[in-house]
């Protein structure tokens, strides 16, 4: 089963639902990081990393030797990442999203593919627990490739929990589709509550089915929970705004290590998950 | 013109109640929300929509059954697994790069053009506001940042005004890359947890490699002192101008709950008072 932790708004606590419940659950689960642009969760999980992979894509490398300016390749580009000026061509990598549209379009063979560097993805372990994170490289602007690189650690046994970049849109999309689970975290405050009605709407697109943690309980209104009835949204967990748990977490102390009554409720959360994704 | 870009690499670190805040402090200034992906700024500053737009994205491929013989080329090209053994193009999943379009035998597939987003010029009882919305699970969020930033200078351009404030995204990617190029500054919004002060790290360098100026400040820093002094170091070691310090406020979120920027709700508050000094550093910074 793969469970992907999401949220629209940004820091609502998706890192800390999504190791909590990661190491409650015993050995056989993998964490899978596709927060790309900021992953944290290693830094709670502290794994021995033992594989750093350097992710590439492919983009064009033109040979002006065999090159006759025809101009094919910057036609067929919808990116204008490949462009004839003057008495060349000049590719521009950091536009390039790899369709590889011009080299199979070049009647002379003179584009070959050279790799851009997206990222790293690194892999280790913390006890039983698998553990994944990609990190994109600072100046890169595409998250999605990189993400699908980390997700090829899936595997069909056991369970798979991914902690999802904030947002609604391609990394969001990348980190969700094809789940068997969305759990979306909230804070109960207006952008809170906005940014998940978005979330919801993706989930929705995907037709994946999703359920609600709500982060910092008591810290605004109650109207994140009003939208959650009435949109039929099972709200599966409450954590209560409290500066213990915040200042555990600005320490990087995951909650069931400081709080192991915690352990329980997160156990209870995965069954109740498994009760509505197996019906 | 000037302006002044609000980031943070990690989300949920108070942008948005900080630029609410300094709306309420600026004169003469054009508003922009660049945080397409989930715009929050409108919930504070209620703007009334003066103009409409759609944003057309790129195309995205469709085969005609009609005209397709079921060659299976298309689904042989496409490097985005968006073509399933029945010839149906799952939408969310192509990336609009048209390589089957081209290559189809048969010329049965067509590319329309769509529309991702809407975006919008408002008024607000602060001043004009760009801000836009992405449709869900669309894609070119970084071409709709561009044109949100490249409205807010037409507008500011047309009323005389010299100075623009934008919030950003969250993260390093695409949307923050378009929303930080040619800024005058960047303000980086850092919060005291391990996770903020690594997030806080590659935004730093982010700045530095599109060479943006940098200034900062840490948000809640009475949650963990340690940390906040980590942060600040870090950020003078690399050129990032610390503007000062924002304590935990409860305040802000009260004033988000009744739709208030800080200094409407509370002035005179703890937060209130160090976001007006932060804004008064910014200002010196900006020579505005």
């Amino acid at each position: 089963m793969i469970i992907s932790i999401a949220s629209g708004k940004g820091g609502t606590g998706k890192t800390t639902v999504a190791t909590n419940l990661a190491l409650s659950l015993g050995p056989g689960v993998r964490l899978l990081d596709c927060d790309v642009e900021e992953p944290n969760a290693h830094l709670f999980i502290r794994p021995d990393v033992d594989e750093v992979r350097t992710i590439t894509t492919p983009v064009p490398q033109v040979d002006e030797e065999k090159c006759t300016l025809c101009g094919k390749c910057a036609e067929i580009c919808q990116y204008k990442a490949i462009v004839v000026i003057g008495e060349t061509v000049l590719a521009f990598h950091e536009l390039c999203h790899s369709c590889g549209g011009c080299e199979r379009v070049c009647p002379e063979k003179a584009i070959t593919e050279t790799g851009r560097e997206l990222g790293v993805v690194e892999s280790g372990r913390r006890n039983g627990l698998a553990f994944v994170h990609g990190r994109l490289r600072i100046g890169e602007a595409m998250a999605p490739p990189l993400i699908q690189a980390v997700r090829e650690y899936e595997r069909p046994d056991g369970l798979t929990i991914i902690d999802a970049p904030p947002g609604t849109s391609c990394p969001v999309i990348a980190a969700m589709n094809g789940a068997d689970f969305v759990l979306l975290v909230t804070e109960p405050t207006p952008f809170g509550l906005h940014d998940l009605k978005l979330a919801v709407g993706a989930v929705r697109v995907l037709g994946i089915p999703c359920g609600l943690v709500i982060n910092r309980a008591g810290l605004g209104d109650d109207r994140v929970n009003t939208y959650a009835r009435e949109e039929g949204v099972p709200v599966l967990m409450e954590i209560p705004f409290d500066r213990n748990i915040a200042k555990a977490y600005s320490r990087g102390e995951l909650l069931v290590e400081v709080m192991p009554e915690w352990k329980e409720r997160f156990v209870e959360l995965h069954r109740r998950i498994e009760e509505i994704v197996t019906g | 013109m000037k302006e002044l870009v609000v980031i943070s690499g990690k989300g949920g670190t108070g942008k948005t109640s900080l630029m609410a805040a300094f709306a309420s402090l600026a004169d003469g200034k054009v508003l922009c929300d660049a945080d397409v992906d989930a715009a929050d700024l409108h919930l504070i500053l209620d703007p009334g929509v003066r103009e409409s737009h759609e944003f057309q994205g790129g195309g995205t491929a469709v085969i005609d059954k009609d005209r397709c013989t079921e060659c299976g080329l298309c689904r042989e090209l496409c490097r985005w697994n968006a073509i399933g053994e029945d010839l149906v193009v799952d939408s969310i999943a192509c990336e609009g790069c048209g390589v089957c379009v081209y290559f189809c035998p048969e010329k049965a597939i067509d590319f329309p053009i769509k529309t991702c987003g809407d975006w919008f010029v408002s008024d607000t009882r602060f001043g004009p506001m760009v801000h836009a919305r992405l449709r869900i699970a669309e894609e070119n969020s970084g071409k709709l940042v561009s044109l949100v930033r490249q409205e807010g200078k037409r507008v500011a351009e047309e009323k005389g005004l010299d100075l623009l404030l934008t919030d950003g995204p969250p993260g390093v990617g695409c949307p923050v890359i378009a929303s930080l190029g040619g800024a005058s500054a960047v303000l980086i919004v850092a919060e005291p947890t391990v996770s903020g002060r690594h997030d806080m790290k590659r935004v730093v360098q982010l700045a530095a490699h599109f060479r943006v100026p940098a200034l900062a400040c840490v948000n809640k820093f009475d949650l963990n002192l340690d940390e906040t002094r980590d942060i600040e170091t870090f950020l003078r070691e690399n050129n990032a101008k610390v503007l000062g310090r924002i304590p935990f406020d409860p305040s802000f979120t009260r004033a988000m709950v009744e739709g208030k920027t800080i200094v409407e709700f509370d002035g005179a508050s703890e937060g209130g008072r160090a976001v007006t000094e932060i804004w008064d550093a910014v200002k010196a910074e900006l020579a505005v």
